[in-house]
């Protein structure tokens, strides 16, 4: 209770709280975008109705998320100032550039050609639409490569110095851009965006081909899910486990905390499957491992040496219950993610993953895991960086805003009652697309107009009007 | 040759800026209008002429706010706390009126919430980007790199009267572009609105403009004293002038654009006449664009990417218009 008052904490809980809520949207139109721009090609090219009818579909869904994603974005460009001014100015000549960029490169690109690909297609050509599809497309892709540049920096910094007046300052833009973590960050982070939007896709088509096997679109949704699930759940298992190595060599206290290890050194150290950190004991209580596993895995040999805890100061410790058991979840869900398309490559090749009942509940059931996986590896990589902003350089409580207790906590809960009355509507309305059935996406719905935003057609306009 | 780089990027965030005032201006506009507009079909006209582009719009805010970090990190740094209730409201009401774009179409019993969501977050917003401006031109204190003053330094009656005008400003400018983008019945509301709302804006600013000098030694000695007086006495006519061909082109129904352009005439000389009280400030009293510039490393690096994206978004952004353009067509069906 002591911490909720203190600013600094109120100012972190704040950000965490925006930015857990803005990521699972770019997480998920990562993800969505490319796979409408995937089915308008085959669409032009293959010139099958059910591609376009399954476009249809999820363009709506695109542009709700997509809607979310901004104004939660938008929040977190100020937020920097607002709350974290002394980072800021310490920091704003390296990662300054790097935002700029983003809004140059990705964001004005999506923002223009969005409209063209929701409101557009009576009025530009096919070959125009499907070009305005990939920009947008190509623009979240931007947009991730360089918020991920200017994240790993803060976790891995590289190619500055530090100026007089205490101002981080570029000397190597190449360095600051490709730092040490950022290709792992990279490949793993968009490799989790593939996967959260593959995960939903596959549920949604699940779903219906739970009510209906012969449905034209849920087929579609879901083999094209579980070949994405089969395929990259693997690979992502393999960035991963690089990632991790990677994390060892430059974090190395955070990798002490998500294994949940203590001892200055140990030898040969397990891997912990269930445990309680505990800062204030100094050890892992309750402790249930494989032994010798944890080595194998960091240091790919049995009996490789390992770093705890307490190799490092007291003060530098993250706070590793939650980074151990972050960690876990994120973990979990990936072999379970891995194992569903495995399981679906099997039906596949058996023939049965139209009529399996037991796999579409299984990927039924797997539908958010691809959220609750990036929000698990978020926590485990952003906790994991604590007491740092910017890591080993520049303390957590030395960045924040000179702003008082009051205003933290007035505009948290501020946007905790907005973001849960304003995003909550929303995801009610995005399930309650998914739960209409591929397909009827032509005929007029009778309880809401068939386009997002914008030109309502005739037919609807009459029904709102009540005629 | 070396460029003033610090000069430069003051001039980008300005142009940033001024292009976020003018475009999202507009459809900020339209969403405090919308309740005088009850029927059902006259608010999908007024919200289907800027769904496709308000996003675009809205992304010159992300830009001003990126650049500045990017440009003038110490600006940023003392400016956002300075202005952290006005700006936290104005966040929070760009948050309801963006989803509104889409929720409102995804619901009939609900609808009316996400109406009043889309107008009272604009007009929230709007007011709030007002009183941040005038929080900035009324002064924040700054000591040691870090904002000094106190939590409600910003609300003062100027900065309440600049709120207010923006309010009126932006309700103008959408009543403009309807003009443009109208026809018929909601078309004439438009000119009617229009020549109310011309009548308070051109007051408004005649009260700012008078308030302004007051606020700081330098706004005065730069507005009042020889030889300022040559450059800084064209202004209040040119503000006459803009004024006398909106009232015209509001009369005028042959001339659509006319109003539209003639109110964009009104901000930009406003924002010309702010320039003039700043310069070489950027956050008055005591910080000029060079103090809280980044280093030339910095903003070479990303001048690099302006000059050569800015004159494509800009391309893009117009090509969007122009697919876009004419009368809303609300019987339009998209496939």
């Amino acid at each position: 209770m002591q911490a909720l008052l203190d600013p600094v904490f109120l100012a972190r809980l704040q950000f965490a709280f925006t930015v857990s809520f803005h990521i699972v949207f770019p997480a998920f139109t990562i993800g969505l975008a490319s796979y409408l721009a995937v089915l308008e090609a085959l669409w032009l090219w293959t010139k099958r109705e059910v591609y376009i009818q399954v476009f249809r579909y999820w363009i709506k869904i695109f542009a709700v998320t997509f809607g979310m994603g901004v104004v939660s974005g938008l929040v977190m460009s100020y937020q920097f100032g607002t709350n974290w001014a002394v980072f800021s100015d310490r920091a704003g000549p390296v990662i300054g550039p790097l935002m700029g960029y983003e809004v140059l490169s990705a964001f004005f690109l999506e923002a223009g050609f969005l409209g063209v690909m929701l409101f557009g297609m009576q009025r530009v050509g096919k070959g125009l639409h499907f070009f305005a599809t990939a920009m947008v497309a190509f623009g979240t892709f931007i947009s991730a490569f360089w918020i991920l540049a200017v994240n790993s920096w803060m976790q891995t910094p590289a190619g500055y110095a530090i100026a007089p007046n205490g101002q981080f300052v570029p000397e190597d833009w190449f360095a600051v851009i490709f730092n040490p973590s950022f290709p792992y960050r990279l490949v793993h982070m968009v490799l989790a965006a593939y996967l959260t939007t593959a995960f939903v896709v596959g549920a949604v088509g699940a779903w219906h081909l739970l009510r209906d096997k012969t449905n034209a679109g849920a087929r579609v949704m879901f083999s094209m899910a579980m070949w994405m699930a089969a395929i990259v759940a693997p690979i992502q298992i393999f960035a991963g486990d690089l990632h991790g190595l990677n994390t060892l060599q430059h974090q190395p206290a955070k990798i002490a905390a998500m294994e949940g290890h203590y001892e200055e050194s140990i030898k040969g150290a397990p891997l912990y499957l269930f445990g309680l950190p505990d800062n204030e004991a100094g050890e892992t209580k309750y402790a249930i491992g494989i032994p010798k596993l944890g080595s194998l895995i960091l240091t790919h040999d049995w009996d490789g040496e390992m770093k705890g805890l307490k190799a490092f100061p007291r003060e530098d410790w993250p706070p590793t219950p939650v980074v151990f058991w972050s960690f876990r979840i994120m973990v979990g869900l990936g072999m379970l993610m891995a194992l569903v398309g495995l399981v679906s490559l099997v039906m596949r090749l058996g023939g049965r993953i139209y009529s399996n009942s037991l796999l579409h509940r299984a990927a039924l059931v797997m539908g958010p895991s691809g959220f609750v996986a990036v929000l698990a590896g978020w926590v485990t990589t952003e906790v994991g960086r604590q007491p740092y902003t910017i890591y080993g350089l520049l303390r957590t409580a030395d960045s924040v805003s000179p702003i008082g207790l009051p205003g933290v906590a007035t505009s948290l809960i501020a946007f905790i009652i907005v973001y849960f009355i304003v995003f909550g509507a929303g995801i009610f309305y995005l399930l309650r697309l998914m739960a209409k059935t591929p397909g009827a996406i032509g005929k007029a719905e009778p309880e809401t107009p068939m386009r997002a935003a914008g030109i309502m057609p005739g037919p609807a306009q009459q029904i709102a009007k009540g005629e | 040759m070396t460029l003033d780089l610090p000069l430069i990027w003051a001039g980008l965030i300005a142009f940033a800026v001024l292009a976020y005032v003018v475009l999202d201006g507009f459809d900020l506009g339209i969403g405090i209008l919308f309740p005088l507009f009850k029927k059902e079909r006259e608010r999908d006209v007024l919200m289907n002429s800027v769904a496709p582009v308000w996003d675009g719009n809205e992304t010159w805010l992300v830009l001003g706010g990126g650049g500045l970090l990017a440009a003038f990190p110490l600006a940023y740094a003392t400016i956002l706390p300075a202005l952290y209730a006005p700006l936290t409201v104005m966040l929070l009401g760009l948050v309801f009126r963006g989803v509104a774009f889409e929720f409102r179409w995804r619901t009939v019993r609900w609808k009316r919430v996400w109406d009043w969501s889309f107008t009272l977050g604009s007009l929230l917003a709007t007011f709030m980007q007002g009183i941040a401006l005038g929080g900035l031109i009324q002064g924040i204190k700054v000591a040691n790199r870090a904002y000094a003053g106190g939590w409600w330094d910003w609300l003062t009656p100027f900065s309440l009267l600049t709120g207010l005008s923006l309010v009126v400003g932006y309700a103008l400018l959408g009543a403009c572009w309807l003009v443009i983008k109208t026809e018929g019945e909601i078309q004439n509301r438009c000119y009617d609105l229009g020549r109310k709302l011309s009548v308070g804006l051109v007051l408004l600013i005649g009260l700012v403009s008078l308030w302004t000098p007051f606020l700081g030694e330098q706004f005065l000695q730069r507005w009042f004293t020889w030889p300022n007086i040559l450059l800084t006495a064209p202004m209040p006519l040119l503000v006459l002038l803009a004024a006398g061909s909106l009232w015209r082109g509001l009369h005028d129904y042959k001339r659509p654009l006319q109003p539209f352009l003639s109110a964009l005439a009104l901000f930009v000389l406003s924002y010309i006449g702010l320039g003039i009280s700043f310069w070489p400030l950027m956050v008055p009293p005591s910080l000029t664009f060079y103090d809280a510039a980044a280093p030339d490393v910095s903003l070479g690096f990303l001048l690099v990417g302006a000059v050569i994206l800015l004159p494509i978004i800009l391309a893009y952004t117009a090509y969007s218009y122009y697919v876009f353009r004419g009368k809303v067509d609300p019987d339009a069906h998209y496939h």
